[in-house]
Parts: structure tokens; sequence; C-alpha cells
């Protein structure tokens, strides 16, 4: 019997159930990964012994495992929800196969995935994302290559070059598409988190060092490789309305780690129906939240990057925000004491948002940088569907994404839209005037793939019994 | 090339051995099979279906697809999959 259920274990999802538990509710806690963490706590397998300093993110992470593990939640780890209906009722996938959850109260905390911009060559063996290449320094101790070019925009840029130098990869360059002013513009909300500033000043200047070329202002505009694998990239410095100039550089490399910030993981609220809208400074779609976290839909709470990016502090703080508002609305807490506890987290948050948002703005999209993807260049790797396709299925009369999917089948593979879903959506943009107006891939179940007989098992045609047939 | 850090802030259990394909490799148990599978050199996982292009692990946390194998007959995300003495793994597309 669960009374909270929290989807997602990162920070917002590990601090939502276990304040839940704490407070004396049946928390039930569902992540897809073995143990809980989300990316940005992302744990490393538990056969691995950690006998260092890892940093503060890892002991932040740590800190918060604990916490969950004391606090009484239950968790249903290696599970992955493919479902959810209003009530609420969710469907999984475990191991061992299918489980229900039924719960009066919901916590999405999803998180984000990343934002992806095609470009040729960016399909080759040995093109990774940023997110990927920090999974392989943290959680699965790899060098993604021996000379990396790391790319793209965001915070993730210093932590993964410093990654790899620090555990013995060369850095070719960072190709970063913000510009000076960009980051220097971001200065007073950075300076709410002088920690997180010094950190990482103290990794860009340690790149500087080791004579790590940072280029502010440029992108990768292709990767080249022979046998089906990354050997060099080409880049150009982005003129003033943010696109590629003609003159391009090559860089010799053996990986590049890409990425251009992080998007909301919005796809279960919207299952429910939840409102959303186009928010591009918090990371795009949205759902609509009052001051205590709660949706619209009753007894749905959303906290952490996945209703909008503020950054793992603030996530970790609105999970046990949307926990306390869930526990006032179940009754298992009075509203005043609810309001009581939540009231210094409140000021907590708004501090932590300041310097969250700012990250936020330096990794959010860059249309200019779509317009300028190749016409023959593949936009969904799924389906190999090339910018060609999709601006002749704009010209026949695509109005959002989801006639442009079914026209062209961008958005119909195996990831579901995941990986292409920002440049379709920003190519359609382009063209029907906002993010807005293109529209959200529909949601439907399943939200992940499944083999269909993880669901229904085995069976012999003998055991289905068969009914009498009506008379004629 | 990719290769596995060592030093001493981590310490990791003894390899054990997996089958990939015809081929024995050594992996770490606990460490996700993508991770066995890239550090054994192996960037290539499968092919993509119209242009019958090489695709590999791009995002390593279960969205792209890209790393789907064979598992005891079932497809599975290798970035999803611990590692166990004795798995017996089959790529969807063996190398040309």
């Amino acid at each position: 019997m669960t009374d909270i259920l929290v989807i997602g274990g990162g920070p917002a999802g590990m601090a939502a159930a276990a304040t839940a538990a704490r407070h004396g509710a049946h928390a039930t806690l569902i992540d897809e990964q073995a143990r809980p963490g989300g990316q940005v706590y992302r744990a490393m397998p538990a056969s691995f012994a950690v006998a260092g300093d890892l940093g503060p993110d890892h002991a932040a992470g740590e800190a918060l495992r604990a916490e969950l593990a004391a606090s009484g939640a239950r968790l249903a780890l290696g599970e992955r929800v493919w479902n959810v209906r209003p009530g609420f009722r969710v469907d999984t996938l475990a191991r061992d196969g299918p489980r229900r959850y039924e719960a009066p109260a919901v916590i999405i905390a999803t998180g984000t995935t990343e934002r992806h911009v095609p470009f040729p060559g960016w399909t080759m063996p040995g093109v990774i994302g940023l997110a990927a290449a920090t999974i392989m320094l943290k959680a699965q101790r790899l060098l993604p290559g021996r000379r990396v070019v790391v790319a793209g925009s965001g915070p993730l840029l210093a932590a993964v070059a410093y990654g790899i130098v620090k555990s013995g990869g060369d850095v070719v360059a960072v190709i970063d598409a913000a510009k000076r002013a960009e980051w220097l513009r971001q200065g007073p909300r950075l300076l709410a988190r002088p920690d997180l500033l010094m950190r990482g000043s103290a990794w860009m200047a340690a790149l500087r060092r080791k004579g790590v070329p940072w280029l502010f202002g440029h992108v990768v505009t292709a990767a080249r490789g022979g046998s089906q694998q990354v050997e060099a990239v080409e880049i150009a410095a982005l003129d003033r309305e943010g696109k590629p100039a003609s003159t391009r550089r090559p860089l010799d490399c053996d990986a590049l780690a890409i990425g251009y910030g992080l998007v909301p993981n919005c796809d279960l609220a919207r299952l429910l129906g939840a409102p959303h809208a186009y928010r591009a400074e918090r990371g795009g779609w949205i759902a609509a939240r009052d001051d205590d976290l709660r949706s619209s839909l009753p007894g749905l709470y959303l906290a952490g990057d996945g209703a909008g990016i503020s950054g793992a502090v603030a996530a970790e703080i609105e999970g046990r925000l949307a926990a306390l508002a869930a526990l006032a609305d179940l009754g298992t807490l009075s509203a005043r004491e609810a309001a009581g506890l939540a009231a210094p987290l409140r000021t907590h948050r708004r501090r932590a948002a300041r310097f969250g948002s700012a990250m936020a703005e330096l990794m959010a999209a860059r249309p200019a940088l779509y317009g300028a993807i190749a016409a023959g260049c593949t936009v969904c790797r799924c389906e190999d569907v090339p910018r060609a396709e999709i601006d002749a299925a704009i010209d026949a009369g695509a109005r959002d994404v989801n006639q442009l999917k079914a026209w062209t089948r961008a958005g119909m593979g195996p990831c579901q839209g995941k990986i292409c879903g920002e440049a379709v959506a920003s190519l359609v943009a382009e063209h029907v005037g906002s993010r807005q107006a293109a529209g959200m891939f529909t949601a439907r179940p399943p939200l992940r793939p499944l083999p269909t007989e993880a669901l229904i098992g085995t069976f012999d045609y003998a055991d289905i019994p068969i009914p009498k047939p009506a008379p004629l | 090339m990719i290769e596995r850090i060592r030093n001493a802030d981590v310490s990791t259990p003894p390899a054990v051995v997996i089958r990939v394909d015809d081929r024995e490799i050594e992996a770490l148990p606990g460490e996700s099979l993508v991770a066995a599978l890239l550090a054994s050199g192996r960037l290539v996982f499968k092919h993509s279906p119209r242009a019958d292009a090489a695709r590999g692990p791009f995002c390593l946390m279960g969205v792209c697809q890209d790393c789907l194998v064979e598992l005891d007959g079932m497809p599975v995300l290798a970035c999803q999959e611990p590692v166990r003495a004795g798995m017996a793994v089959r790529l969807l597309a063996p190398p040309r």
C-alpha cells in the first residue's frame, strides 16, 4: 500500500521519497538504474569500492543515498516505467517481469535528457554525448578516448574536459558555442554559489595550465572518420547571428563528446494530461506548477530539473517541498506543520535556483545552429531521416511535429524522438513561428521500448479459456 | 581508444569472462555491459535500417537505443544491463 509514488531517483526523487517516508507516509521510489542517483549523482556499480576522495558531487550523492536508505522508503530499482494512468496507476517492467503500482499521490522527478544538434558525422561510432562522457568518467571509470574533442554548450563542458584530463587523457580542445560575453553576463547569478563558481574556474584554470585550448563561440560542424570510427572533427567560429562561419578548421581526435544542454523529461506528466508551456530559459516544455510544486492535476507533484532546469541543489530542495505538499494534501501532516517545514526550504531554493538558472541560460536551445544543419545530414538517427526530407515535408504542409513525424518517420524509431526531437521541433518552429506552435510529439504508452514477451510472458494457447459461442 | 581508468581512488573487483558472439572478453562484474563492450574495443553495435550506417553507443543512459544487444534471446540495452560472469551476448550486427 503506497501513499506516495516517486518516479525518478535523482536528487529530487531521493529527497522526496526520503522526506515523505521520514514523516510517516508509505513512499515508494521507482528508478530504472540499479542504484539511485539519477545522472548528476550517478553511482558507480556496487561492486566498485571507493578508496579516495571523489569530490563534492560524489559526496552529495552518497549522502542522499544514505538518507534514502535510512528513511524507510521502499525502493523499486531497476524498473522502467512505461505507462501512467490518472488516479494513479503506474506500470513498470522490472528485471523479473511487469509490476503495477497504485497510489493517490505521485511525485514526478524524471530529470532531463541531453539536447543534440545534428551535424554530418554525428552518428559515427566514437561520437558520444557530453552526458555520456560524464557517465563514462564518473560511473563506469572509462576514458572516452586518448585525444578527445569536448564540444557543445553549458556547464558539462568544463566537467567533462577536466574529468578526462584528470584521468590521464588528453583534451584536444573545448569547443564552446557560448561566447565569452555570454559567460560574463551570467556573472552576478553565478556568484549566488561562490563554491561552484570557484570550482568551475579552477577546472578551467587547470585546463589552461595543461595547454587545452578553450574556443568560445565555436561549434563542431562535422566529424570525419575512416573505418566507422571518428578520426577528426571540423570546427567553425560562430558569426554575429550565431551561425557557423564558412571557414572551417580540422582537428584530429579519436573521440568526440558533444552535447548542447539539457531538456526536461516531461513525457510522464504529458501522458497524464498536465498542461505544458514552452519556456526556453527553463530548458523547454515544462508543466505548470504552483508555488508548492503541485501540478494542476490533483495528487500530481513535479520536482527537479524535469519540471524546469534549476540545477541539482534546487532539485533536492524541490523534492522535499513536493513531498511536504503531498503529505499535507494526504493529511499526514497538518497544513501548518507542512508550511513551517517548507518555509526555510523556499529560501534555500530561491538562492540555489539563481545559479541553476544561469546554467540553464548558457545551455538553452540555440535555434541558429539548427538552421545551419546541412540538407544531407541525418537528423533522425533511428530512421535515417535527413534534413532534406524534413524540409520537403514542411514545404508540403507539415505544420507541427506530429504531422512531420507521420510524413517522414522522424521520431518514430526506438528512441521515440528523444534524441532528434529538439532538432525536428526547431526546424518546424522556423516555419510556424515558435516552438510553442510547433508542439510536442504526442505522449503514448509504452514510454520506453519493451519486448512484448516481457509484459505478457509465455503461455500455451491451450491455457486460454475460450467461452462457448453464443447460440445462433 | 576507450580505456579503463585505473587509479587508487576506486578499486574494482577481479575480472570475469563473458561471451560476445563467438569471442570471450574480460569484464568487471557489476559494471554495465556497454562499458565492458566499449573497453574491449567494440564501437560498432549495429547498423541503421535505411542507410546501413554503423551505429554505436551514444547516450549511455537508456535513451538512444543504439547499444541494443541480444541477451538470452531478448533485446536489452547494454547500458542498462549489469555484467554477470558467463553471460552470453549477441550483437545485432556482427563486425563487417
